[in-house]
């Protein structure tokens, strides 16, 4: 894939630098849209979002290496972020874990060899009240047990 | 005493995200007063202040006065920065009132604009809420197209826009000058203060933060009048608040309270107590940072003076219960985990000390723990706190001390039967 916005993705892209009164304050928003639009954070899309936004690369790198949703490394079609925090902890993030290492046979920070799935446990999801709780994606599923979370799992496309 | 349905009544309206809905159950009321009878910015921090409303997002400031610490003779831009990071393990409320009620929240944001006169403000919310912000992004819209923000809102001469950032994942810019910093665009790292963000904050401008909860709050004040909202409370704590319960209870949820209705009431009226019939063990009251409480203390009134005299804070208000079943020891080392990972780095005692707490309870946890250990976590979470830039350095070593000092018999069980298991006599030298 080409590391370059499409003319609707530089629109927005302008559209944020107006928003703020500094250009560096757009960064955060650029760099979810460039994720949006090329999978993950490469070196080359911090080198292209650093042109884009004439800040030094060096500046991109330790604003994306500081934050974790922002992805160095391709994640498969599902990413599961599997919440351990103590909340879900003692409402059985544990037992949930173990089950999910050993049917997609990948270990915390993997992915299955399909590119289907990687596997991540996360701090607190802000969802304590459905402990345990765990987000695919954009979405946050809670209550879990193990048959929920088969069901969740082979529900999936 | 006892439960109220101010916030939490918008939850139970049916389609309450939508502005119809709202304005139809009393929405919008409160601002349109404000802005179109004119209020000064004194006359709205007075109010406030009257109300005893106190910040929800941790540290209990009150609102009112915090909002009269902005300088508002200077030429140029104020900005209202809205604190909807939610990251402090255990907390959920501010989620429900974005997802149920994002009306009350923009009018909160209208009224404490107005009342630093402010003409930008900034909703930062967590990277993982992606349904929460898609739900606040259609209420601006809906707010704008009604002309309720944007130029001339409720048809006067103000203008106010309100923008919504992303945040990454990261809990450190939950605290308000990291947070500042990440909106920015850089690396969430706090600043020592003073500056204060009230006199030097975003932008380098003068800036009020304040939680998604405080601000839903505002409009309420301004409706049932601040004598009432201060009525509700405590001498020093106004009004009511969003408690957020999770662990082993029947009923985990978000029950809104009085301040100064006893904990008791909260576990075993509204979250259905313990579930199973099990016996308590332990409650973290308002978020991981606060120091945990044992069984025998729960009968404590949740005002934030109440908890701080029992050592501990009301923090967010998210409570954490575990029953007799729960392994304090993996709780604890979950909580050092979660806070070295957290930790920004900048300070020595907080970076250095956290990695080191973490491990020395991973060799307790283990099982090759010593009883001097026990000692020495204390010793070094006292050395880390209020010697660091920002206050996580606290909410990690806290934590740390009320664990070991509360459950002393827990821990020192742990590396007795760890000591058994080795076949050596107790308090060795650390292996
Ligand atoms: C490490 C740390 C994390 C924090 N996280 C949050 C948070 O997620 N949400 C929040 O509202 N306040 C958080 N706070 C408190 C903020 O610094 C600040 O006090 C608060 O946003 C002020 O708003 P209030 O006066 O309305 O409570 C955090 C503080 C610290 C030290
Ligand atoms: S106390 Fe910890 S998190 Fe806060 S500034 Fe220092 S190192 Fe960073
Ligand atoms: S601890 Fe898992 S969502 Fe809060």
């Amino acid at each position: 894939m080409p590391v370059a916005f499409n003319d609707q993705q530089m629109k927005t892209v302008r559209h944020l630098l107006e928003h703020y009164p500094r250009k560096n304050a757009a960064l955060g928003d650029v760099l979810h849209l460039a994720q949006e639009a090329f999978g993950h954070l490469s070196p080359e899309v911090e080198e292209y979002v650093a042109g884009l936004m004439e800040l030094p690369v060096s500046y991109v790198h330790q604003v994306v290496s500081f934050y974790t949703l922002y992805l160095r490394k391709p994640v498969g079609k599902y990413h599961l972020m599997l919440c351990d925090n103590v909340s879900c902890m003692i409402c059985g993030a544990g037992e949930l874990l173990e089950h999910l290492r050993k049917k997609l046979g990948i270990e915390v920070g993997g992915t299955t060899a399909d590119g289907r799935f990687t596997l991540w446990t996360v701090e607190c999801l802000g969802a304590c009240e459905a402990a345990p709780v765990i987000m695919i994606n954009d979405k946050y599923y809670g209550s879990l047990t193990t048959r929920k979370l088969d069901e969740l799992l082979d529900g999936l496309e | 005493m006892g439960q109220v349905k101010l916030i939490s009544r918008f939850f139970e309206i049916e389609g309450c995200r939508l502005r119809r809905v709202y304005e139809e159950n009393g929405g919008y009321a409160a601002a349109r007063r404000v802005i179109t009878e004119n209020w000064t910015g004194e006359k709205i921090i007075e109010t406030l202040k009257k109300s005893n409303l106190r910040g929800l997002g941790g540290a209990g400031f009150p609102t009112g006065m915090k909002w009269g610490f902005v300088p508002r003779d200077q030429e140029g831009p104020r900005y209202l920065v809205v604190n909807a990071d939610e990251s402090e393990p255990g907390t959920f409320k501010d989620r429900h009132v974005m997802l149920h009620a994002p009306h009350l929240l923009i009018e909160g944001i209208i009224i404490a604009a107005a009342s630093i006169d402010a003409e930008e403000a900034f909703i930062y919310i967590r990277g993982e809420y992606w349904e929460p912000y898609r739900v606040m992004l259609e209420a601006l819209e809906e707010a704008r197209q009604a002309g309720y923000l944007g130029e001339n809102i409720f048809g006067s001469d103000r203008r106010l826009e309100v923008m919504i950032h992303r945040g990454a994942g990261a809990y450190i810019c939950g605290e308000e000058t990291a947070l500042l910093s990440s909106l920015e665009g850089y690396k969430g790292f706090p600043k020592l203060k003073p500056p204060f963000p009230a006199v030097k904050g975003l932008f380098s401008r003068p800036t009020v933060i304040n939680n998604v909860e405080t601000l839903s709050y505002v409009p309420i004040v301004i409706d049932k009048g601040p004598e009432y909202f201060a009525g509700l409370g405590t001498e020093r704590s106004g009004g009511a608040r969003l408690f957020g319960v999770s662990g082993h209870v029947e009923r985990p949820g978000v029950y809104e309270l009085t301040l100064g209705t006893p904990m008791r009431e909260l576990i075993y009226t509204h979250a259905g107590g313990v579930r199973n019939g099990a016996k308590l063990k332990a409650v973290i009251p308002g978020g991981t940072s606060c120091p945990v409480l044992r069984a025998d203390e729960i009968d404590v009134p949740l005002d934030f003076d109440s908890l701080a005299r029992l050592g501990s804070m009301l923090g967010s208000g998210g409570t954490i219960v575990m029953d007799e079943t729960t392994d304090l020891v993996e709780v604890l080392l979950r909580i050092c985990r979660f806070y070295s990972w957290e930790s920004c780095g900048q300070c020595t005692p907080c970076r250095e000390g956290t990695g080191w707490m973490t491990r020395i309870m991973e060799r307790v946890a283990g099982g090759q723990g010593n009883s001097r250990d026990l000692d020495d976590l204390v010793d070094i979470a006292q050395k880390i706190t209020g010697n660091t830039i920002c206050p996580l350095g606290d909410a990690a070593a806290l934590p740390v001390i009320s664990f070991i000092t509360k459950f002393r018999d827990e821990f020192e069980a742990r590396v007795a039967s760890a000591a058994a298991a080795a076949g050596r006599p107790q308090a060795t030298e650390r292996v």
